[in-house]
């Protein structure tokens, strides 16, 4: 191997395979990269010449925005596909589509799909890069990393973190990142939530569970509180908005009884008044439009530790999915 | 492997006289203090800027605005060598660029690559009036059509042969080095 491999392989397609080493590196290439969002001129040359296409096959607004600004704001080139007003509705595969724009000469793909795993299944069959931008039930490696960020800002540090994801922890992909990135990173996780909404594998992960918020609460330094996803609602997982509302929605009531102020987190589109309340979302604690601008820090920082890679690209895509 | 054989080319004073002859030279090029911003490249080049400031401040008795620059967002070479491990910070004087004489200062020129990347980073910010190349070490081997305007010392170089600037923030030491490799090591 040369040295001009990526520190990261070729591809982002969750935390799990990352090591400490990996994660930390993101975190503080970020560091620098906040600064030039705040410049007159919000652009430097770095990706000069790179072609990235952002293809979404699922609703995205945050995080397919942070993308292309972060895209933007390095310089590279940039093409947008969503599910509506492309060939993906007339029944292309997706290695076809993703064939036919490398046949278009492109650099990276950022990929949003329905599919858990589909981010590995396109990395390992194509040459480009290719970044997980959430695919399914499976990870959403850059709002991990925004999170992981957001928490090292606010509380100095990571290594022995109590933290407490709130929510539908069975659907979210931001759980998973988040769990696997805080534990590589030495934090202590917990999760809360109906039992209806957890994985069979939460001690495997390495997490306590917490079936009441109120004791959650007095455990914690961080809530990530995720977004109960309605459609959750009809499929019976949880019984009615308004009593998870009751039994676990945030409320700045409910944060009362807390021994230490706690740093609130949600990563974006919230209910308000379902798994958190409004004056705690607005609240002097809470996080949530913190994490929104580091978010484009962040993927700025992956787009460029993953584009010093490209020279050995090809071979990356022949050995599959080792790296 | 040989270990590579360390030459003193330069002494703390030595560093010390030629720091004072560029200061110097950098008021006298400047018409006086007036307008005048340092910007330093990351690392070793704000080390050095850092010296001149403290030496036109004593000697003109103004306050001299002082900035610093990374480039490695500006190279051209990230596929050749990879994404660098640490990126610093730029840092604007307050006053900005803006019609400014801003002096760019590093350790060492050599191929030209760095201070071509310092001037297009320098143009994203502002519009400086006049802008001033000054360097420690000018060792020769440009491959770009950019001459520093004020140096401290010129060196010959051959082959095998690379020049280390030691800065007391970073080697708790003054001084310049030319370290030596036999050939047959790369």
């Amino acid at each position: 191997m040369t040295n001009t491999v990526s520190p990261l392989g070729k591809d982002l397609i969750g935390l799990e395979k990352l090591s400490a080493d990996q994660i930390l590196q993101i975190l503080d290439t970020a560091e620098p990269f906040k600064e030039i969002s705040e410049r007159r001129i919000k652009k430097v040359p770095v990706l000069r010449g790179k072609t990235i296409v952002n293809l979404f096959f699922e609703a995205s607004t945050r995080t397919r925005v942070s993308f292309e600004f972060a895209e933007k704001r390095l310089s590279a080139d940039t093409v947008n596909i969503s599910t509506s007003g492309s060939s993906l509705v007339k029944g292309e595969t997706l290695v076809d589509t993703a064939r036919n724009l490398e046949a278009m000469r492109i650099d990276m793909v950022v990929m949003r799909h329905g599919a858990s795993g589909a981010a590995r299944f396109l990395a390992e069959r194509i040459p480009s890069t290719v970044i997980n931008a959430g695919d399914g039930w499976h990870e959403h490696p850059t709002q991990g990393l925004l999170d992981l960020l957001t928490m090292r800002d606010h509380m100095g540090h990571l290594e022995g973190l109590k933290v407490c994801i709130v929510g539908d922890i069975l659907h979210s992909r931001v759980a998973r990142s988040n769990i696997y990135g805080l534990r590589t990173l030495g934090a202590e996780v917990a999760v809360c939530g109906p039992r209806t909404l957890l994985p069979s594998m939460v001690e495997e992960l390495g997490c306590q569970f917490f079936s009441r918020i109120e004791d959650a609460i007095q455990w914690a330094d961080v809530l990530n509180i995720l977004r109960l996803q309605l459609e959750r609602m009809q499929s019976g997982y949880v019984p009615s908005l308004r009593e998870y509302n009751r039994i676990w929605g945030v409320s700045s009531k409910k944060l009362e009884a807390a021994p230490r102020d706690l740093l609130i987190l949600h990563p974006g589109p919230m209910n308000r008044g379902v798994e958190i309340d409004s004056d705690v979302a607005d609240g002097s604690h809470s996080v949530i439009l913190n994490q929104v601008t580091n978010g484009v820090a962040v993927r700025m920082a992956v787009l460029y530790l993953l584009a010093g890679g490209q020279l050995d690209k090809a071979e990356a895509a022949k050995r599959g999915g080792e790296s | 492997m040989p270990t590579p054989n360390r030459i003193r080319v330069m002494s703390e004073p030595d560093v010390r006289r030629a720091v004072a002859r560029m200061s110097r030279e950098v008021v006298e090029k400047n018409g006086g203090t007036e307008d005048l911003v340092l910007m330093g490249i990351h690392r070793r080049g704000t080390h050095v800027a850092e010296m001149i400031r403290a030496e036109i401040e004593q000697i003109e008795g103004d306050h001299i605005e002082t900035g610093s620059v990374d480039i490695t967002l500006y190279r051209d070479d990230l596929e050749v060598v990879g994404p660098r491990p640490i990126i610093g910070a730029t840092e604007l004087p307050p006053g900005g660029i803006d019609d400014k004489c801003v002096v760019i200062v590093d350790d060492v020129a050599f191929t030209g690559r760095t201070s071509r990347a310092a001037l297009n980073e320098l143009s994203d910010w502002g519009r400086p009036g006049k802008i001033l190349l000054c360097v420690l070490i000018d060792r020769g081997g440009r491959e770009l059509p950019i001459q520093p305007d004020i140096t401290g010392r010129q060196m010959q170089m051959h082959e095998g042969e690379r020049v280390e600037v030691l800065v007391p923030e970073l080697d708790g030491d003054l001084g310049v080095a030319l370290i030596q490799t036999t050939s047959e090591d790369p």
